[in-house]
C-alpha cells in the first residue's frame, strides 16, 4: 500500500522544501513588490512604468506562471528520482470509487 | 449585413458548435458524467479551466472596474490569478491522486466523517448557487444589449443550450465546450484591445502599450492618465485609494478563495495523472493570464481615451469641453443603452466630467461655473464599446457578444455540474441511499443539474437585491470553509474530524456574520460599511482570508485536543502524497 516511510517522508520533505521556495517568491513579488513596498519601487520607472504599479497589474502574474512550471518540471524530476513516478505505459488507474 | 443580423449569426454558430461538441461527448457513465472518464488532456483542462473560472464579470466588468479605480484594480488582477500558484502547489495533485469525484467526498474521506462531507455540501451548494445567479443574469443582459430581445428570453435561450449540454453531456461534455467558449472569448477579447493598443499608442501588444508613449501629444500612457485624471480631481490612476491593510487582505482572501472553489478544484478531478494536475494549473493560469494581463492596459487605454474625448484641452479652459452636439457616434449608441448618461447641470451645452466628491477641486470647479458631474459612465462600457470606439468592423461588436455570452455560459455550465454531482453523489450516493446503482445515480446526476439551472434562471431572472453584493461572499467562504481543511488534509496527518468541523463552521460562522453585519442581506446592515467600524480596517470583501486563519486555527487547536485519526486515514494521506505508491 503505502511508501516504505524513509523513502515517502525524504519524497515528501524534499517536495515540501521546493513548495517553501516556491510560496516564498509567490508573496515576495506579489505581496511584497505588488502592495506593501510598492510606493518605495514606484520611484523606480522603467519605460512608462512605475515598478511597483507594474508589478501588482503585471509583473506578479508572469511571476506566477513561471512558479508553476517550474514547480511543475522540478517535480517530474523529483518523482522520478525517489521511484514514484506514474508508468506511462501502464498507469495505476484507479477504478471509480474504489480506493487502491 | 446589418450589425443585428451579423450578431444573432456568430452567437447562433457559437451555439451550434457548442451543442454539436456536446453530443460527440455524450457522458455515458458517472465517471465521464463527474470527471469526464479522467482522459482530458492537461492542455484542453487547462482551456476547460481558464473558461469555468473566467466569468461573466471577467469578461464584461473587470477591465472597467480597473479603468475606474487604477491601482486597487491590482486586488482582483493578484487576488484572481496568485490562487493558482496555490491550487498547482498545495491541492490540485493531491486531489487527483485521491482519484474520486467530487470535493465533498474528498473531505468526508479524509476525515472520515458524514457529518464533514455535509457540511461541505452545504459550503458547496451556497458558494455555488450565489456565483451562478450571476452568470445567469449576465447571459441574459448580454442578450438584451446585443441582440435587443428581453432579458427573460435571453435567460431562457442561455438556459436551454446550457440544459443541452450540461444535462447530456455531464463533465464531459462541458469540459470539451469550454475548450471551444474558451477560444471564442479570448478572441473576442484580445482583438479589440489589440486595435485599440495600435490606435492610442501604435504598439499592437497591449501589455507593452501600457508601458508606451502615446501617438498624440507624446508622453507615457500612465503618466498622462495620473495627470489628467488628477487636473480633474480624481484620484491618481496608479496610486488608489484603499489602505494597505485592506489590499492586502482582499488580494490574500481572492487567491485562498480561488483555490477553495469547487468547480475549479473538481477540473483538476478529470485529467489521467498527478503530473497532468500540476502542469494543468500552469495551463489554466496561462490562458486566464492572457485575459487577465490584457485587462488592465485596456482599462488604462479606455479611460484615457474616454477622459480626453470629453475634456479636449487643459481644465478650466472654456471650449475644453466637449460640447454635447459634436459628441461621437459611439457616444450616441450607448446613451441609447443608458450605459452612459449626460445631464447638463448648468446648462453650457458643454460636458463637464470630473471628481465631484473631491470637496476641494469641486470648490474650485464650483468658481468656474461647473455645477456637478454631468456624465454618469457604466463600467461595463469599457468592454462593450471598445470596438466602435475603436472603429472596428461589426463582425467584431458581433464577436464581443458572442464573447460575453461563452464566458457565462461555461461558468454557468461548471457550477451547475458541481451543485448536481453534490446532490446526486455526495447527499444521494454518499449519505441517504447508500446502495443507488450508477444508472440510477446518473439519472439523478441529470435530474438535479437540470433542477439547479431551472433555479439559477429563476435567480438570474428575478435577482434577489443582493446578487452583486454577496460576490465576496462566495469567495470568503470557499477561503474560510473549505480551503483550510482540503489543505490541512493533505498536510497533516493529526488533524481529525472533529477539527475539521470545528473549523469549517467556525470559517463559515465568522465570514458569514461579517459580511452579512456589513452588508446587510436578509435585514438592514447592523453597521455602516465604512472603514472606522471594520476590524482591523478590513472590508467584508477582505474578511476571508481572516475566516480562513480561524478556520485553521480553530481546525488545528481541536484536533490536539481530541483523539488523533485511525490508522487507515493516516494509510491515505500517505498514499495520495505520492503520485505511485508501489504495490
Amino acid at each position: 500500500m503505502s511508501e516504505p516511510s524513509t523513502n515517502g517522508s525524504g519524497y515528501w520533505r524534499d517536495n515540501m522544501r521546493l513548495v517553501g521556495i516556491c510560496l516564498a517568491v509567490w508573496f515576495f513579488v506579489s505581496f511584497g513588490c505588488g502592495i506593501l513596498l510598492v510606493d518605495f519601487l514606484n520611484r523606480i520607472t522603467i519605460g512608462g512604468f512605475q515598478l511597483g504599479f507594474w508589478f501588482a497589474q503585471q509583473g506578479s502574474m508572469y511571476v506566477f506562471l513561471v512558479i508553476i512550471f517550474v514547480y511543475a518540471a522540478r517535480m517530474t524530476v523529483l518523482d522520478r528520482r525517489h521511484g514514484v513516478r506514474e508508468d506511462d505505459e501502464n498507469a495505476p488507474q484507479d477504478p471509480p470509487g474504489t480506493s487502491s | 449585413m446589418e450589425l443585428q443580423t451579423l450578431t444573432y449569426l456568430i452567437v447562433g454558430l457559437s451555439f451550434a458548435l457548442y451543442i454539436g461538441i456536446a453530443y460527440w461527448s455524450r457522458a455515458s457513465s458517472t465517471g465521464d458524467f463527474y470527471v469526464a472518464g479522467k482522459h482530458v488532456h492537461p492542455v484542453a483542462n487547462g482551456m476547460a479551466t481558464a473558461a469555468d473560472w473566467m466569468s461573466a464579470a471577467s469578461f464584461i466588468s473587470m477591465a472597467g472596474i480597473i479603468a475606474f479605480i487604477g491601482y486597487d484594480g491590482s486586488v482582483y488582477l493578484m487576488g484572481w490569478t496568485g490562487g493558482y500558484v496555490l491550487l498547482a502547489l498545495l491541492l490540485a495533485p493531491y486531489l487527483r491522486k485521491f482519484g474520486k469525484f467530487t470535493v465533498p467526498e474528498f473531505i468526508g474521506e479524509r476525515y472520515g466523517s458524514n457529518g464533514a462531507r455535509v457540511v461541505a455540501v452545504i459550503c458547496l451548494i451556497v458558494i455555488s448557487f450565489t456565483y451562478v445567479a450571476g452568470q445567469m443574469r449576465g447571459v441574459g443582459i448580454v442578450f438584451s444589449r446585443f441582440l435587443n430581445v428581453d432579458i427573460g428570453v435571453g435567460l431562457l435561450v442561455g438556459m436551454g443550450v446550457v440544459f443541452t449540454y450540461a444535462v447530456a453531456g455531464g463533465m464531459k461534455g462541458i469540459t470539451y465546450t469550454q475548450v471551444a467558449q474558451y477560444c471564442v472569448l479570448i478572441f473576442a477579447y484580445t482583438v479589440p484591445a489589440v486595435f485599440i493598443s495600435l490606435q492610442v499608442t501604435g504598439v499592437a501588444l497591449p501589455q507593452a502599450a501600457f508601458g508606451a508613449e502615446v501617438v498624440e501629444g507624446g508622453g507615457y500612457l500612465l503618466t498622462k492618465l495620473d495627470q489628467i485624471v488628477t487636473d480633474l480631481g480624481f484620484a491618481a490612476y496608479t496610486d488608489g485609494t484603499k489602505s494597505t491593510v485592506d489590499v492586502f487582505f482582499i488580494t490574500l482572501a481572492l487567491m485562498v478563495g480561488t483555490a477553495g472553489l469547487p468547480h475549479v478544484l473538481v477540473r483538476f478531478f478529470t485529467v489521467p495523472k498527478v503530473r497532468d494536475a500540476r502542469i494543468s494549473a500552469g495551463y489554466a493560469l496561462l490562458f486566464i493570464a492572457i485575459l487577465y494581463t490584457t485587462a488592465p492596459a485596456v482599462g488604462a487605454l479606455a479611460r484615457l481615451n474616454l477622459t480626453t474625448t470629453i475634456q479636449t484641452g487643459p481644465v478650466f479652459e472654456e471650449t475644453a469641453n466637449l460640447a454635447y452636439e459634436e459628441r461621437p457616434g459611439w457616444f450616441r449608441t450607448w446613451e441609447e443603452t443608458g450605459l452612459l448618461a449626460f445631464d447638463d447641470k448648468n446648462d453650457d451645452g458643454r460636458i463637464q466630467y470630473y471628481n465631484d466628491a473631491n470637496p476641494e477641486f469641486a470648490e474650485r470647479a464650483s468658481a468656474h461655473g461647473w455645477q456637478g458631474n454631468e456624465l454618469t459612465v457604466d463600467r461595463d462600457i469599457i468592454v462593450l464599446a471598445n470596438p466602435e470606439i475603436a472603429s472596428l468592423p461589426d463582425w467584431v461588436v458581433a464577436l464581443v457578444a458572442a464573447g460575453g455570452i461563452a464566458a457565462a455560459l461555461s461558468t454557468a455550465a461548471g457550477l451547475l455540474l458541481v451543485i448536481s454531482a453534490a446532490v446526486s453523489h455526495d447527499l444521494l450516493k454518499g449519505v441517504f441511499t447508500r446502495g443507488i446503482s450508477e444508472r440510477r445515480e446518473l439519472l439523478a446526476g441529470r435530474i438535479s443539474a437540470a433542477v439547479a439551472i431551472l433555479l439559477a434562471g429563476y435567480l438570474g431572472y428575478n435577482p434577489p437585491g443582493f446578487v452583486a453584493e454577496v460576490v465576496a461572499l462566495a469567495f470568503g467562504l470557499a477561503a474560510s470553509s473549505l480551503f483550510p481543511v482540503i489543505l490541512l488534509g493533505i498536510l497533516s496527518v493529526r488533524v481529525n474530524k472533529q477539527g475539521a468541523i470545528a473549523g469549517m463552521l467556525t470559517g463559515l460562522a465568522f465570514t458569514l456574520g461579517y459580511i452579512l453585519a456589513f452588508k446587510g442581506v436578509f435585514m438592514p446592515p447592523l453597521a455602516e460599511n465604512v472603514a472606522e467600524n471594520w476590524l482591523f480596517g478590513i472590508s467584508p470583501e477582505g474578511i476571508g482570508a481572516v475566516g480562513a486563519m480561524l478556520n485553521f486555527a480553530v481546525t488545528i487547536a481541536v484536533s490536539k485536543m481530541t483523539p488523533a485519526p485511525p490508522e487507515e486515514i493516516r494509510e491515505l494521506v500517505e498514499r495520495i502524497r505520492v503520485p505511485r505508491s508501489r504495490p
